[in-house]
């Protein structure tokens, strides 16, 4: 008789499951949205989201009196590298390979994956300890690992509990936002089976302490740690990761061989250039003035060195970002992944990251998701925006992410991959703007009749055309004279 | 090789079509070589002692816990004060650093010093740093035998020597300082800036402290600055 062990039938569901996580369902972002706004638990959770981040980036930018010109000088120093990327990435590689360290490039996913694998087998490695990295989800690199039967553990606390609940972040930073305590409390009960049944896990204390105990042992045991980058300095050969935890440092210390996994735009020229956007990377993500832990790995362990990896690897993706470049998308790859956009986003606040379909959500996720996957896949999420502007307001970055979700209406509208209706309508209203005498007698004869419909009230319960709209609220009749009649009287009496 | 040609000549295509490349080279080589500062916060460029203090204000506005003593020498009783307050046993996992090395432990017998790495069972690690900076209370340390990585992360507790004239104003210059320790572009293999002790807001956003590193982060400041 065979007997498979429980871990073992977990990995193998997992490895299968893990298919369904590279699938992208952006394609069904209405019907996501759809189940998000009816499911009470992740609403009740989504709660923390606008109560947590937002005052806290706005006292710490308020403390700084240089704040705004910091977003200045950071945006400069993206701008000026990105026009510059492929001699600092030759100058960066140069240096790491000088350190003793080893430089490979990934066109695709695939390729970053088989790169990752073949390190992982080099060294006969059984565990795979991992700090956060959104690159490592951004290529599947969990089920391609599983698959080959090594076991990934993800150490961020965040990132741990969505593995044992076999789910993917639904927030860049703070990946299990979507996830009440007593669901955590749920998901520890059913792992850890080792441990008293009867411990109390009501408070996070609780939970935290027992994740930091289970985890310290896999540090331990693990064979190859996998870290993701904020940053690789191309001065130094440097790589760096900005943490809280800890975790990625513990990652990237005890094994033998530490993986960085990085896309290529992660470059800054210098140690002054990290400086300035490290300035406004936490005060934008979680309000901290700095993270716990910055952390600078240059190479493998030196000699007279007595700990620390004895082999260091980066992986540098490109996986589309190379075709964003000399385009009007080139704005989007200054992003330094600080979550600001989408803690600011209404639609976020509403639906939460699962919904977006793909690995990055919110308005950086509207934008990069049709740039790397594709407009046909993608060019759902542009839609959903009512570009109110406050992503862009808050991003250090300054990343004009409501214009660059217009171009993605504009391909998406140019490729004919929006409704027919929707074709329709815009082609209709377009006919008449350009007749303006037709446009505005039309306008006078639309409104006279809305204004009859709202009747005592002015608001109108249906409208025909608008069921959509109407279904949930009244739609205001107009009333008085429409803006061109306005325009003209005013234009007319101040003369 | 294969992808690193076609990934370097994508970008030369996109980015590099119509410029002058030896200029474009040339904007390369001297960023690199004179690392240009850009904005500097107000905030640290201040006389030194009015640096330190900033330093150890923003040090304790992170749960870092704060200690002044005036030589090496008065570091063992220290280090032994807070064992004693915080009921931790008198047992030390540290490096080889010649400044703590340096000091007279012969003050406080009954504490236990265990040199080299740590191994994961050690409730307590002292290390000494490489730099202060005082914009954000944030200390700097570097690898070596001297001060082992895993002495930061493994212990439960950590306690960070540093001389008040170690303490810079922003990143920047305390990043020079590790830049030229080994000669300029050669870093150590790992530079940890550590502002707070480990923490984790990943369960309903509540701050919670001792996460993977660290539960405690306590500083010992030597001052050296004599009248300054």
């Amino acid at each position: 008789m065979t007997l498979i062990s429980s871990r073992a039938l977990q990995n193998l569901t997992r490895a299968i499951e893990g298919e369904r996580f590279m699938k992208i369902t952006t394609p069904e972002f209405k019907e996501n949205a759809v189940e998000a706004l009816s499911n009470e638990t992740l609403q009740k959770a989504l709660g923390t989201v606008e109560k947590g981040f937002i005052g806290k980036r706005q006292a710490a930018a308020d403390a700084l009196p240089e704040f705004e010109a910091l977003r200045d000088s950071a945006k400069a120093i993206k701008d000026h590298t990105l026009e510059h990327l492929d001699l600092y990435l030759e100058a960066y590689s140069e240096k790491v390979e000088e350190a003793g360290g080893h430089v490979h490039w990934a066109q695709t996913a695939e390729d970053a994956r088989q790169i990752v694998l073949d390190i992982c087998r080099s060294v006969n490695a059984k565990t795979v300890t991992k700090g956060k990295s959104m690159i490592s989800e951004e290529i599947g690199i969990n089920a391609h690992l599983e698959e080959a039967g090594l076991i990934p553990v993800e150490t961020d606390l965040g990132e741990y509990i969505i593995q044992l609940r076999n789910e993917a972040p639904s927030h860049i930073i703070a990946p299990a936002v979507h996830v009440l305590k007593e669901q955590v409390e749920e998901d520890f009960r059913a792992e850890h089976t080792h441990l008293d049944e009867d411990r109390n896990l009501e408070e996070p204390e609780s939970l935290l302490n027992e994740a930091r105990t289970v985890l310290r042992q896999k540090f331990m045991d693990a064979d190859v740690g996998i870290t993701g980058a904020n940053f690789l300095v191309a001065e130094t050969g440097t790589s760096i990761i900005v943490t809280n935890e800890g975790n990625g440092d513990l990652t990237q210390t005890l094994p033998k061989v530490h993986i960085v996994l990085a896309s290529i735009e992660k470059i800054a020229p210098t140690l002054e250039d990290v400086s300035q956007i490290l300035r406004v990377l936490a005060r934008s993500a979680t309000g901290q003035d700095m993270s716990v832990y910055t952390t600078f790995s240059t190479g493998s362990r030196r000699e007279g060195d007595v700990d620390g990896p004895e082999d260091y690897h980066v992986v540098l993706l490109d996986n589309g970002r190379t075709n964003m470049l000399g385009t009007e998308f080139q704005d989007m790859l200054r992003c330094i992944r600080c979550g600001a956009c989408m803690n600011h986003c209404p639609v976020y606040h509403a639906v939460g990251g699962h919904a977006y379909g793909w690995v990055y959500p919110g308005p950086m996720g509207a934008v990069l998701t049709p740039s790397l996957q594709g407009v046909e896949q993608g060019g759902n999420l542009p839609n959903a925006s009512t570009f109110c502007g406050r992503c862009e307001s808050v991003c250090p970055m300054r990343i004009p992410l409501p214009k660059m979700m217009r171009h993605w209406r504009e391909r998406e509208f140019e490729k004919g991959l929006n409704p027919a209706t929707q074709r329709f309508g815009l082609k209709t209203w377009a006919w008449f703007a350009k007749r303006p005498k037709l446009y505005n007698a039309g306008a006078r004869v639309a409104m006279k009749a809305m204004a009859m419909m709202g009747g005592n009230k002015g608001k109108m319960a249906s409208l025909p055309l608008a069921g959509g709209w109407t279904k949930y609220r009244d739609l205001p009749a107009p009333e008085g004279s429409t803006f061109q009649a306005q325009y003209a009287a005013r234009k007319k009496a101040l003369h | 090789m294969q992808g690193r040609e076609a990934i370097l000549g994508k970008i030369r295509t996109q980015v590099g079509a119509g410029k002058d490349a030896t200029a474009r080279r040339a904007a390369v080589a001297n960023r690199l070589a004179n690392a240009p500062k850009g904005v500097i916060p107000d905030r640290g460029q201040i006389p030194v002692r009015e640096r330190l203090a900033l330093f150890q204000n923003r040090a304790e506005a992170v749960q870092t816990t704060v200690a002044t003593v005036s030589s090496y020498d008065d570091v063992p009783e220290a280090v032994s004060d807070y064992l004693r307050q915080r009921n931790l046993p008198k047992q030390l996992r540290m490096g080889q650093d010649a400044r703590l090395d340096g000091a007279d432990w012969s003050k406080t017998p009954a504490l236990e010093r265990r040199l080299g790495p740590s191994d994961g069972d050690d409730l307590v690690g002292l290390s000494h740093a490489t730099a202060g900076v005082a914009e954000t209370g944030t200390l700097v340390l570097t690898s070596s035998s001297d001060n082992p990585t895993t002495v930061n992360f493994l212990p439960e507790n950590h306690i960070v020597v540093i001389g008040a004239s170690q303490v810079a104003g922003d990143y920047e210059t305390a990043l020079d300082v590790v830049r030229q320790m080994n000669g300029k572009g050669r870093m150590p293999r790992t530079v940890n800036m550590v502002t707070g002790p480990s923490r984790s807001g990943d369960i309903e956003q509540k701050i919670l402290l001792g996460a993977h590193g660290p539960r405690s982060l306590h500083m010992i400041v030597v001052d050296d600055l004599g009248d300054a």
